[in-house]
C-alpha cells in the first residue's frame, strides 16, 4: 500500500491513532482510568520519533484536537500539550531513538509530565478543578507501558 | 523554546519552515482556539460539529457494553419478564391515582393563587433519550445521550429521570448531548427544602455521588430524610421537581456552616433512559431569566407580591385539551 517502508508509514500511523484514542476514551472503572496512560499521546510520541517527518507536528495537534473533542475541554488545550511533546520528540528523535529502550521510557514519562503539567495549567486557568493528586499518576503507567507499546508497534511496522 | 535548541535540529530538512517555528506556529493557534473558545464562545457552530463527527466513534466505543445489555435483556426468562409487567402494571395504577388527585390539586392551586398562566402545566414538552455512555468519575459525572439539536435540544435544558431531576445538557451536537449531572462537582442546582421552605444551593460531591449544601448555617432547619426540591431561581430549573434527600447532617458547634450530605433521588445506575423538558416560557413556575423577567414575568412571579384577584373564568373549561405529555410526570 505505500512504497516506502518505514520512511513514511502514514497510513500505519492513522491506524494506530485511531486504536489508540478508543483505548484512551473507552469508559472503564474509575480506578483503572486513573491508571489508564495516555495511549494516544504515546502513540504519537512513538512516530514522532521514529519517522518524524511523516506526521510532524501537525500529527500531535490534531490528536490533542481530537483529545480535547472527547474530553469536552477547552479547544486547544490538549493540541497546545500534545503539540508540545510531539516537538520535543521531533527535535530529540535522533537522541530517544539510540537509546535503550528503559531510557526510552524515562523520556515518554517526562514527556507525558510535561504534557499533564500543560493540561493541568490550562484546567487552572479556564476554571475547571485541579485539585485532585491522581491525574498525576498516568505518566508513570504510561513510562511503565512504553516499552510494550514501543515493540508492540515495531512488530506492526516491519510485520508489513 | 530556544532553549531546546541542539544539534539534533539540523537533521530536519526545511519543510516549511523548523520544527520550532511550525511548533511556534500550533501553539499559537492552539492559544487562540482556547481563547476564542472559552473567552467568547465564538467555537459553537464548530464545536457542534465536532461533536457530531466524534459521535460515530463513541457509538461504536461504547458498542460493547450496549450489545452485552442487550445480550442480557433478550436472554430475560420469561418469568422474571411477566414480574415485571405485573410490576409496572401496579406502578401506572397507582400513578394512575396519584394523578387524579394531582390534577384536582393544580386546579385548586391555580384558583388559591388566582393566575390565569397556572392553568397549563409548566411542562411544555418531554422527548425521551436514551443514554450511550457513562462517566461517573469524582471529576466528572456526565453523560452522552442520543439526543441533540436536530431534536431541538438546546444548552442548558433540563435532564429528569425516574425520580427527581437528573442534570442538565453542557453541550449539544446534532445528533449527541452531553448531559452534566446534579452531582458532578462542577454542578450547582439552586434548591429548597420541602417541609420547611429553607432555600440555598446544592454543589454536585463528585466521588461520592452525592450532592453537598455547603451554604447552610449551623441552626438552619434541616434534618436527615428532608427531600430537597427545585427553587426555580438561577433560570435553568423550574420550580418543585424532586432533587435529592437528605442523608445527613454534620452540626459542628465550632464551625459556622453545617455539613449536609444529600443523595440524588433521579437514578443513573437504573434508568438507561432519561426524559428532556421543554418549559411553557412565561409560566410562573418555569425558570426565571433575567431578560425574559423584565419584559413579562414579573407580575406573574407572585413570590412576593400576591396577584390582584381576578375572577377566575370557569378553570375546568380551560382544562380540558389536556396535552398528552403531562402524563410523563
Amino acid at each position: 500500500m505505500i512504497p516506502r517502508r518505514n520512511s513514511e508509514p502514514r497510513f500505519l500511523m492513522a491506524a494506530t491513532a485511531l486504536a489508540a484514542l478508543v483505548l484512551q476514551v473507552v469508559s472503564l472503572p474509575y480506578w483503572l482510568s486513573v491508571l489508564r496512560p495516555a495511549v494516544l499521546v504515546l502513540v504519537v510520541l512513538y512516530w514522532s520519533v521514529l519517522a518524524p517527518r511523516a506526521g510532524g507536528i501537525a500529527l500531535g495537534f490534531i490528536s490533542g484536537l481530537v483529545l480535547d473533542v472527547f474530553r469536552g475541554s477547552v479547544l486547544g488545550q490538549h493540541a497546545l500539550a500534545v503539540s508540545l511533546v510531539t516537538y520535543l520528540a521531533i527535535r530529540f528523535h535522533l537522541q530517544v531513538r539510540t537509546k535503550p529502550v528503559l531510557q526510552q521510557s524515562l523520556f515518554a514519562f517526562a514527556a507525558l509530565f510535561l504534557y499533564e503539567l500543560v493540561v493541568w495549567s490550562i484546567d487552572g486557568w479556564s476554571g475547571h478543578g485541579v485539585a485532585s493528586a491522581t491525574r498525576w499518576l498516568h505518566p508513570v503507567t504510561g513510562g511503565l507501558v512504553w516499552p510494550l507499546l514501543a515493540v508492540g508497534l515495531e512488530r506492526l511496522q516491519t510485520a508489513r | 523554546m530556544a532553549a531546546f535548541a541542539t544539534s539534533a535540529s539540523r537533521s530536519l530538512p526545511s519543510r516549511g519552515g523548523s520544527a520550532g517555528f511550525r511548533f511556534f506556529l500550533y501553539a499559537i493557534f492552539a492559544v487562540v482556539l482556547m481563547v476564542l473558545d472559552q473567552r467568547g464562545g465564538w467555537l459553537e457552530l464548530a464545536r457542534s460539529w465536532l461533536t457530531a463527527a466524534a459521535y460515530p466513534i463513541q457509538l461504536a466505543v461504547n458498542s460493547p457494553t450496549a450489545a452485552a445489555r442487550w445480550i442480557h435483556a433478550s436472554l430475560e426468562s420469561r418469568a422474571s419478564l411477566q414480574a415485571e409487567n405485573a410490576r409496572l402494571r401496579e406502578r401506572v395504577r397507582q400513578l394512575e391515582l396519584r394523578s387524579l388527585r394531582f390534577d384536582a390539586l393544580q386546579r385548586e392551586n391555580a384558583q388559591l393563587r388566582a393566575l390565569a398562566a397556572a392553568l397549563p402545566p409548566v411542562a411544555e414538552k418531554y422527548l425521551i433519550a436514551e443514554v450511550v455512555s457513562v462517566e461517573l468519575n469524582p471529576l466528572r459525572q456526565r453523560l452522552l445521550i442520543n439526543r441533540g439539536a436536530r431534536s431541538g435540544v438546546f444548552k442548558g435544558q433540563v435532564v429528569l429521570a425516574a425520580g427527581g431531576v437528573l442534570g442538565q445538557t453542557l453541550r449539544v451536537g446534532p445528533w449527541s448531548s452531553e448531559v452534566i449531572l446534579s452531582t458532578d462537582p462542577e454542578h450547582a442546582i439552586p434548591v429548597q427544602v420541602q417541609r420547611s421552605g429553607t432555600r440555598t444551593i446544592a454543589v454536585g460531591g463528585g466521588s461520592s455521588g452525592a450532592l453537598m449544601l455547603p451554604y447552610l448555617p449551623v441552626n438552619a432547619d434541616i434534618v436527615a430524610g428532608d427531600i430537597l426540591v427545585t427553587s426555580g431561581l438561577g433560570g435553568v430549573f423550574p420550580e418543585g421537581y424532586p432533587v435529592a434527600r437528605v442523608q445527613a447532617v454534620v452540626r459542628d458547634p465550632a464551625q459556622s456552616l453545617a455539613q449536609v450530605r444529600a443523595a440524588p433521588l433521579a437514578n443513573v445506575e437504573r434508568d438507561r433512559e432519561i426524559m428532556l423538558v421543554w418549559f411553557r416560557p412565561g409560566h410562573p413556575a418555569a425558570p426565571w431569566k433575567e431578560d425574559t423577567a423584565s419584559a413579562a414575568a414579573p407580575p406573574l412571579r407572585g413570590v412576593t407580591q400576591p396577584a390582584p384577584p381576578q375572577p377566575q373564568p370557569a378553570p375546568s373549561a380551560q382544562r380540558e385539551p389536556e396535552p398528552a405529555a403531562e402524563e410523563g410526570e
